[in-house]
């Protein structure tokens, strides 16, 4: 059993580092009844306060430089600009993902059908061929707080099984949602998908400028928007992680039966967990139909995404929000940018002397994947960017 | 549907179902023995369904005549089952063992990867399309009271029973003793490094088995694709765990019922729907009986 588990509800000991000055907490050491004394400017309190908050490691520069990027570099940006776009809202998918995996230490298979989910009750509700046709942002709210009761309810209906069996359900449970998607023509769309969706901010207007002939026109502004909820998503869930809550999860994954005995319910856990996580993902399910404009294909909500999604966060580093991050931008920058590029080069290479099919790194990509996973498991199971608290877990370990 | 195509669809059930079983009891005795859930066992048949496609075309024209088939069957279905045999065991000792200590997602995530390893290879092996797999047997149907016997199912029913009951005349043996045993004490045993011998031989018998599956399943599907283990392998694993993962003659059972209730819902509400209904009946047994059919209920310890 290890240091976390023994005292799950003290404060986190190895995790993030958490804000140390907090002007309104009152009693502190000298330092704190300088700033509360006030001879320190305004402006310098608020300064230190924000370089001492964990957000001031590497999220400042790199959610800045994301964030300048369509203006500083527009060049490069018209060229990746689209996949970009994709990639940050498979970031929120995988943080969604993470929770489950990196928080309660259970396998879920199945977390991409949440993203269909969310996108279809979107997509159903703003669609103009629909009678119903609500504004985006209260179907947004739709499509998260459904993709919510889906994880709650199949957390629900797998409460007493055993985490491998719940992997073998969650992926039943992805491959139903598929199945449904791809079925129900009549709701759905079926294989095509359903469209088109209307562009975030349809129908509203900002000092005379239609918000959804922006969105339309500059797809800068759709990356800007799913960077933001990205931010927003972070933030939420370092709150969660901190929060009793979070604790009650971490302390069930290092050893449920130690969490039981101090009055930690399994049950509450997992329903906590599953439905958190649904509700991120079917965010992300919502931008992703927005950016596509539909739903589109039902296999892209299947066991591949899903299995897409698990392999970024273990190579990242379960239980780490910048493990996720890296995790995702590896992968898809891989799969989206890197590989093609190689593929593209090779064939200039061999195209003028072989005429037979040539051997593409793209067609090995699935056991380059399952190379990667294979060789990350065996020798850096804490992932790339480990999370503090299972770096320290894992050292315990082999002491 | 009358009574006659019903029969006709619980006949072609019960074969598929044979085969499904034969393949989840790859996963229920892994299970059984380390406590793995070993995904990538459907990708494995899969490539003993890619080789017995190789071996046919090497034995030259077919149809062959009556003798020399069932003898050809015979011999394919051994290769086969000692290639994923050899196969299983020899990913068990790559990839499984140094991860007997780790936590319980390593070896899992490990499993997917070679999962996908092996679907690569299949694709190479045999293509992106689906594969014809060789006709062993001139179509010659039976009737028996207006419902058809194709020759095919018969063949695969007759590589399945004896597999199933070679199983269990083994599992009654010395040898089956042993293996309930480590299974008992799997935890305890894996933290000792305890009797690799018999999990090697329990990832060999189940890859076995796995091979000789393939072969039927090959001749009863008519194809092989390189997604078999994700499309089989899925109905097979949700077999096992609809029969209580870890008991075999859970595995047999659960493959029957899966078999069944898919031919039915195929007849019944069309092919498309066939995996919702499965995995959907899957989600309300499991929680009704957590443990599956014929699984014992999870100790305390052991949870979740």
């Amino acid at each position: 059993m290890t240091e976390a588990a023994r005292q799950p509800a003290s404060p986190p000991v190895s995790g993030e580092r958490r804000p140390r000055s907090n002007p309104a907490a009152g009693l502190g050491g000298p330092s704190r009844s300088r700033v509360l004394d006030g001879r320190t400017p305004p402006s310098n309190q608020i300064l230190r306060h924000l370089a001492r908050s964990p957000w001031c490691r590497w999220e400042v520069p790199v959610f800045g430089l994301l964030a300048a990027a369509p203006w500083g570099l527009a060049d490069a940006f018209n060229g990746i600009g689209g996949p970009l776009t994709s990639v940050l809202i498979l970031c929120i998918a995988a943080l969604g993902l993470n929770v489950v995996i990196g928080f309660t230490g259970l396998l879920h298979l199945g977390m991409a059908a949440f993203m269909g989910v969310g996108g279809l009750l979107l997509a159903i509700l703003t669609v103009p061929t629909n009678p119903l046709e609500i504004g985006f942002l209260p179907a947004v709210c739709v499509g998260v707080c459904g993709a919510a009761a889906a994880g709650g309810l199949l957390a629900a209906a797998t409460l007493r099984l055993r985490a491998d069996s719940l992997a073998v359900v969650t992926l039943g449970f992805g491959e139903v949602v598929r199945v449904l998607l791809g079925n129900l023509e009549q709701i759905t769309g079926g294989m095509q998908g359903l469209g088109p969706v209307p562009p975030p901010g349809a129908g509203l207007s900002l000092a005379g400028t239609d918000l959804g002939r922006a969105f339309v026109i500059d797809p800068r502004w759709f990356y800007l928007l799913a960077l933001a909820l990205l931010i927003g998503v972070i933030a939420v869930l370092r709150r969660l992680e901190q929060s009793a809550v979070g604790r009650a999860w971490i302390a069930f994954r290092e050893d449920p039966v130690a969490a039981a005995t101090i009055g930690i319910s399994a049950t509450r856990v997992r329903l906590a967990a599953f439905t958190v996580a649904a509700a991120i993902t079917g965010l992300a399910g919502c931008l992703a139909a927005a950016n596509l404009g539909t739903t589109g294909d039902p296999h892209s909500y299947g066991f591949g995404r899903s299995v897409a999604l698990l392999c970024a966060v273990m190579l990242g580093g379960p239980g780490s929000l910048p493990g996720t991050l890296l995790g995702v931008a590896i992968l898809f920058g891989l799969d989206i940018v890197v590989i093609p590029a190689i593929d593209a080069w090779s064939q200039q290479l061999t195209a003028a002397e072989s005429a037979a099919g040539p051997l593409t790194l793209g067609s090995w990509r699935l056991a380059l994947v399952g190379m990667a996973l294979i060789v990350m498991m065996r020798f850096r199971p804490q992932g790339l960017l480990p999370s503090r608290r299972s770096a320290a877990e894992l050292r315990e370990k082999h002491r | 549907m009358n009574l006659v195509s019903f029969l006709q669809q619980c006949l072609i059930g019960l074969t598929s179902g044979g085969f499904l079983g034969l393949i989840a009891i790859g996963y229920t005795l892994v299970y059984g023995t380390v406590g793995l859930i070993h995904f990538a066992h459907g990708d494995v048949v899969m490539l003993g369904g890619c080789l017995a496609v190789t071996l046919f075309s090497l034995a030259g024209p077919l149809p062959l005549d009556p003798p020399a088939n069932w003898l050809l069957v015979l011999a394919v279905a051994v290769c086969c089952g000692l290639f994923c045999g050899s196969l299983n065991v020899g990913i068990d000792r790559l990839v499984y063992r140094p991860l007997r200590q780790a936590s319980p997602l390593a070896p899992l995530v490990s499993a997917v990867g070679v999962s996908f390893i092996l679907m690569n290879i299949g694709l190479f092996w045999i293509g992106p399309t689906d594969r014809a797999f060789p006709e062993v047997l001139p179509a010659g149907d039976r009737l028996a009271g207006g419902v058809r016997l194709p020759a095919a199912d018969l063949l695969v029913l007759a590589i399945v029973l004896p597999a199933f009951g070679g199983l269990l005349v083994l599992l009654r043996s010395g040898f089956g003793r042993s293996l309930r045993s480590v299974a008992a004490v799997a935890r305890a045993a894996s933290r000792t490094g305890g009797p690799e011998r018999f999990i090697a031989a329990t990832f060999f018998l189940g890859g076995a088995l796995g091979g000789v599956a393939s072969v039927a399943a090959g001749i009863h599907n008519t194809t092989v694709n390189y997604q078999f283990g994700y499309q089989t392998g899925l109905y097979a694993l949700a077999a096992a765990v609809l029969g209580g993962i870890g008991s075999v003659p859970g595995a047999i059972i659960g493959g029957l019922v899966v078999g069944l209730v898919r031919a039915v819902s195929i007849a019944v509400l069309g092919p498309r729907w066939a995996a919702a209904t499965v995995l959907l009946m899957l989600v309300v047994v499991l929680a009704f009986r957590p443990a599956g059919l014929f699984g014992r209920p999870a100790a305390a310890g052991r949870l979740p």
